[in-house]
C-alpha cells in the first residue's frame, strides 16, 4: 500500500490564527478586486464592460510595436494589444462602448490591411458587446454567484447544521475572492468564461469541505468526551491524505487543460488550479475553525 | 447473490451499448457503416458549438418603438383620408406626442373612435386633441413586430443560404441568430440587419432651394449640411443622399437631393425582385415587379408626373433618381446603382422578403472564424488524452488493482458522458470539452473516497469484503453531497450562461451526475465479482 502521508497529527486547529492572517490576506485582495471591477479599473473582458475584441493570425512574424503604430495612426484610440508570438496571433480590444457595432472591428481591419500589405491576416474571431448586453451580462455573472452561494448555503445548512452552512459558504466565499484577487494581481482579463470557472469553483471546492465535515460530524457523534477541537482536528487529519489526493488528480487535469488546451481556456483552466488549490486549503483552514469558532451548544451531540 | 451482479452487469452492458450507438454519428466510422444501420439508428451524434466549428452568433434589438410611430404615421394618413371624405375640413398629423387633431368636435371625434377603437384621448386643450395607441395596443406592435422580424430574417438567411441556422426571440424585444459555418460574416449581418424600406419619392427640383444645394459633397458631411438646410427647406420636403463610387478611384462621395416628403409607392406591392446584368456595361441590377395594385399606383404616379425625377429609395439612401419618360405601365421597375454582384443578390433577397416592421440594432456580435475553431479541437484533445493518461496512470502507481478498477470506471464514465451527449444532442463547446477534462479529474475522486475509507476499515482488523462493504456504505454519504453540491452549481450556471457557459454547464452536470452512476454501481460491482469469484486474503489497494 502506498501512502501519500503516514497517518498524521497536525494541530491545525492551534495554527487557526495564523491561518486567518492569510485568510484575510486573500479576502482583502478579493474585495480589492471587486472594489476595482465595480470602479472599471479591473481588466474586465469586454463582455462585462461592452466593447471589441478582435483576434488576427498573421502569415509572418510581426512586431507589436509595428501593429501599434500602425493602429495609433490611423487614429483608433483606446485600444490595447495582447500579444501570442507562438501562434502569431494578436487580440486587439477597444473597450469603448459604441452604439453601432461593427465600425471599431471594421477600421482596425481596414487600417492594418493597408499598413501591412503583403502580409494575410486571418480574422480568428470577432466580438462585438453593446453597452446594453454588457451592462446585462454584468448583472447576471453577480446574481448567478449569488444564487450558487445561496443554494450551497442551504444545501449544508440542511444536510448539516446552520454552523456548517455559514463555514462552508465562507469558506466557498473565500476561494472565489481569492481567485478573483489573484486574476487581479496578476492583471489578467476577468471575463464570462472566468466566472463560470468560480462557479465551478465554488461547487468543487465543496467537495474537499463536505469530506471534513462529513467526518467531523461521524466523530462528534462518537468522541462525545472529548472537546469540540480536538476532535475536529482529528477528523482533518483522518481524512487529510484524502482530501489531498482528489484535489490532485483534478489538479492533474487542470493542469493538462493549462498547458495544451489552447488559449480559448487558457485562463480558465488556471483560475481552476488556483481554485483547486486555495479550495483544499480553506476547508481545513476556513471551513473547520469556523464551525469551533460559532459558539453555543456542542453540534451532533445526543439529546 | 449472482442474480444481483447480473442485473448490474446488464444496467453497465446496456448503458455502455446505447452511449456508443448514440455516440457513433460523431465518430468518423459511422460513414462507414451500412445504409440501413445510418437510416434507423441514431444519426444525430453531439452538435459542435459555433466556437468549434466557427460561425456568427448575433443578438439583435427589435425597435419596438419605431415599430408603434410608423403605425401611428399610417393611422394619421388613413384618418385624414376618412376625414376628409366625411367633408370634415381637419389638419390630422403624427408629432412626438402622438397623433394630433385640430380643430375637433364631438363628431370628428366620433369618426376616429369608431374608427380607430384603440386610440384613447391623451389630451385635449381647445380644438385641438391629442390620441395616443392604448398601452395593451402598443404591447401588441411590439410583440407583433418581434415576431414578425423573426420571420423576416428567417426568410432572409434561408434564401441567403446557411446550414442549419437557428434563431429565436430572448426577452421581449431581442432576436438571437445563430448561423454556424459562414464565410462572409459582414455580408451575412448586412442582409439581417437591413430595414429594406423600398419607397418611391419625387425630387422637389422646381423649388428654388434645389439650385442652392450643392451637387455632392463628402461623406461625414450630411449632418451639417441638413442642419444648415434645415429652416430653408419647405416643412414638405426633406434632404437625401446617395452613395457616389468613382469607378477609376475608388473614391466615395454624397450627391445631394430634395426630395418631397409624400411616400408615393412602397415595396409593400413588390411580387418579386431578381438580379439581373446590364448588357452595356456588363453591371448587376436588380428588377422589381409590382402586384395588381402596385402596378396600378405606378401607372398612376409616373403617369401624372412626366418629365419629372422620381427617387427610389431604399432605408432613406437614394439608389437612383431618374426622370420619368412617359407612364410606365405593366408594374416593373429597376434599381441601378453600381452594385458588385453580390450586394445586387442581397439587395434581391431583402427586397423580395419584406420590410423589417421597425429597425433593428445589432447589440452583440460574435464571429469565430474556422481556423480557431479547428485549433481549439486539436488542443482540447491534446490536454483531454494528457489528462487521462495522468489519471489513470496515477490511479494504478497509488492504488494498484484497486486503481485499474477505478480506471476502468473512469473509461466507463467517460463513455457514458459522451453517450448522454450525444443522446440529448448536446452542443459541445471549448469551456465544455474543458469540462469534460475536468470531469476526468473529478470522476476518480469518489473512487478515492472510497478505496481511503476501505483502506481505513482493513487497518482496523476488518476482513477484505466487509471493509469493502462498510466503506462504501460509509462513503456514500460523502459522495452523494459533495456530487449535489457540484450540481447545485452547474445548474446555476446552466441558468445564466449562455452559448459555450451553458456547453460547460452541460457537460459538468452530466459527468457529475454519470459519475455518482459509475462510482457507486460501476466500481462495486467489480469488487463484488471479484471478491465472489475468488476468495481473496488481501486487497491490492
Amino acid at each position: 500500500m502506498i501512502q501519500l502521508l503516514r497517518k498524521t497529527n497536525i494541530d491545525f486547529m492551534g495554527k487557526k490564527y495564523y491561518a486567518f492572517v492569510l485568510t484575510a490576506v486573500f479576502l482583502i485582495l478579493g474585495i480589492l478586486a471587486i472594489i476595482q471591477i465595480a470602479r472599471g479599473k479591473a481588466n474586465l473582458g469586454i463582455d462585462f464592460t461592452g466593447g471589441t475584441a478582435i483576434q488576427l493570425k498573421f502569415e509572418r512574424d510581426i512586431t507589436l510595436s509595428e501593429i501599434r503604430n500602425a493602429l495609433e495612426d490611423g487614429g483608433l484610440k483606446d485600444f490595447d494589444i495582447q500579444d501570442m508570438p507562438v501562434e502569431k496571433k494578436l487580440l486587439i480590444r477597444v473597450k469603448k462602448e459604441e452604439e453601432i457595432l461593427g465600425v471599431v472591428s471594421e477600421k482596425i481591419i481596414s487600417i492594418l490591411s493597408k499598413s501591412l500589405s503583403g502580409q494575410t491576416i486571418t480574422i480568428d474571431s470577432t466580438t462585438e458587446i453593446g453597452p446594453k448586453v454588457g451592462a446585462r451580462l454584468r448583472r447576471d455573472a453577480m446574481w448567478a454567484i449569488l444564487a450558487a452561494m445561496t443554494g450551497l448555503l442551504i444545501y449544508i445548512a440542511w444536510r448539516f447544521q446552520f454552523r456548517f452552512g455559514i463555514g462552508a459558504t465562507i469558506a466557498i466565499l473565500h476561494d472565489v475572492l481569492t481567485v478573483l484577487g489573484s486574476f487581479y494581481i496578476m492583471n489578467r482579463e476577468i471575463n464570462l468564461i472566468i466566472v463560470s470557472a468560480l462557479l465551478a469553483i465554488a461547487g468543487y471546492s465543496l467537495t474537499d469541505t463536505v469530506v471534513v465535515f462529513d467526518r467531523i460530524r461521524e466523530n462528534l457523534k462518537i468522541r462525545l468526551k472529548e472537546p469540540i477541537e480536538v476532535v475536529i482536528n482529528q477528523s482533518i487529519n483522518e481524512v487529510l491524505s484524502r482530501t489531498i489526493i482528489t484535489s490532485l488528480t483534478t489538479l492533474l487535469a487542470a493542469i493538462a487543460i493549462f498547458l495544451f488546451g489552447g488559449e480559448v481556456i487558457h485562463d480558465f483552466a488556471l483560475a481552476i488550479i488556483i481554485g483547486i488549490v486555495v479550495g483544499t486549503y480553506s476547508s481545513i483552514f476556513v471551513a473547520s475553525p469556523i464551525v469551533v469558532m460559532w459558539g453555543g451548544k456542542r453540534p451532533f451531540a445526543k439529546k | 447473490m449472482k442474480k444481483k451482479f447480473f442485473w448490474r452487469v446488464f444496467l453497465i452492458t446496456v448503458t455502455t451499448l446505447l452511449s456508443i450507438i448514440f455516440f457513433l454519428p460523431s465518430t468518423p466510422l459511422f460513414s462507414s457503416m451500412p445504409e440501413l444501420w445510418k437510416k434507423y439508428m441514431p444519426h444525430r451524434g453531439i452538435t459542435l458549438g459555433l466556437d468549434l466549428q466557427g460561425g456568427l452568433h448575433l443578438v439583435f434589438e427589435v425597435e419596438g418603438d419605431r415599430a408603434v410611430d410608423i403605425t401611428l404615421e399610417r393611422i394619421a394618413v388613413s384618418l385624414t383620408d376618412i376625414l376628409q371624405k366625411k367633408g370634415f375640413k381637419v389638419d390630422v398629423k403624427k408629432d412626438i406626442t402622438g397623433i394630433s387633431v385640430s380643430p375637433s368636435d364631438m363628431n370628428i371625434r366620433k369618426v376616429i373612435e369608431d374608427n380607430y377603437p384603440n386610440l384613447i384621448l391623451s389630451q385635449s386643450s381647445g380644438e385641438k386633441v391629442i390620441y395616443k395607441l392604448s398601452d395593451k395596443e402598443t404591447w401588441r406592435i411590439k410583440d407583433s413586430s418581434a415576431e414578425q422580424a423573426l420571420e423576416i430574417i428567417r426568410n432572409r438567411i434561408d434564401q441567403f443560404g446557411v446550414a442549419e441556422p437557428t434563431m429565436h426571440r430572448q426577452g421581449k424585444d431581442e432576436i438571437v441568430v445563430q448561423l454556424p459555418g459562414v464565410r462572409d460574416p459582414k455580408r451575412a449581418i448586412d442582409i439581417i440587419g437591413k430595414t429594406a424600406i423600398l419607397e418611391f419619392k419625387l425630387l422637389d427640383d422646381e423649388n428654388p432651394i434645389a439650385a442652392q444645394l450643392p451637387n455632392t459633397i463628402l461623406p461625414g458631411e450630411e449632418e451639417r449640411l441638413i442642419k444648415e438646410f434645415a429652416h430653408k427647406i419647405p416643412e414638405d420636403d426633406e434632404i437625401l443622399f446617395e452613395k457616389v463610387v468613382e469607378k477609376e478611384t475608388g473614391k466615395i462621395s454624397k450627391r445631394v437631393y430634395l426630395v418631397k416628403r409624400q411616400t408615393l409607392l412602397t415595396g409593400d406591392y413588390l411580387t418579386e425582385s431578381r438580379v439581373n446584368i446590364d448588357p452595356r456595361f456588363n453591371e448587376p441590377y436588380v428588377s422589381i415587379s409590382f402586384n395588381a395594385e402596385g402596378a396600378k399606383l405606378f401607372g398612376e404616379i409616373t403617369g401624372a408626373n412626366v418629365r419629372k425625377r422620381l427617387a427610389i429609395i431604399l432605408d432613406n439612401n437614394v439608389y437612383s433618381a431618374p426622370v420619368i419618360q412617359e407612364r410606365i405601365a405593366g408594374g416593373n421597375a429597376q434599381i441601378t446603382g453600381l452594385f458588385t454582384m453580390d450586394e445586387a443578390k442581397d439587395l434581391a433577397i431583402v427586397l423580395r422578403s419584406g420590410s423589417l416592421p421597425a429597425p433593428l440594432k445589432m447589440i452583440q456580435n460574435v464571429t469565430v472564424g474556422p481556423s480557431l475553431g479547428r485549433d481549439s479541437i486539436e488542443a482540447g484533445k491534446v490536454a483531454a488524452i494528457i489528462a487521462f493518461i495522468a489519471v489513470v496512470g496515477f490511479m494504478i502507481f497509488y492504488y494498484r488493482l484497486s486503481g485499474v478498477i477505478a480506471d476502468l470506471a473512469l473509461l466507463l464514465n467517460i463513455i457514458l458522458l459522451l453517450g448522454a451527449m450525444a443522446s440529448l444532442n448536446a452542443t459541445l463547446t471549448m469551456p465544455g470539452i474543458a469540462g469534460i477534462i475536468l470531469a476526468i479529474g473529478m470522476a476518480v475522486d469518489s473512487n478515492v473516497l472510497m478505496f481511503e475509507r476501505i483502506r481505513e476499515e482493513l487497518r482496523a482488523g476488518k476482513t477484505v469484503s466487509a471493509a469493502v462493504d462498510s466503506g462504501y456504505k460509509k462513503a456514500f454519504w460523502t459522495i452523494f453531497d459533495s456530487h449535489v453540491t457540484a450540481l447545485i452549481t452547474a445548474l446555476v450556471l446552466f441558468q445564466f450562461g449562455t452559448g459555450p457557459i451553458k456547453g460547460f454547464a452541460v457537460t459538468l452536470s452530466l459527468g457529475v451526475s454519470i459519475n455518482l452512476f459509475t462510482a457507486l454501481i460501476g466500481t462495486k460491482t467489480a469488487f463484488d465479482i471479484i471478491l465472489s469469484r475468488m476468495k481473496v486474503k488481501s486487497l491490492s489497494i
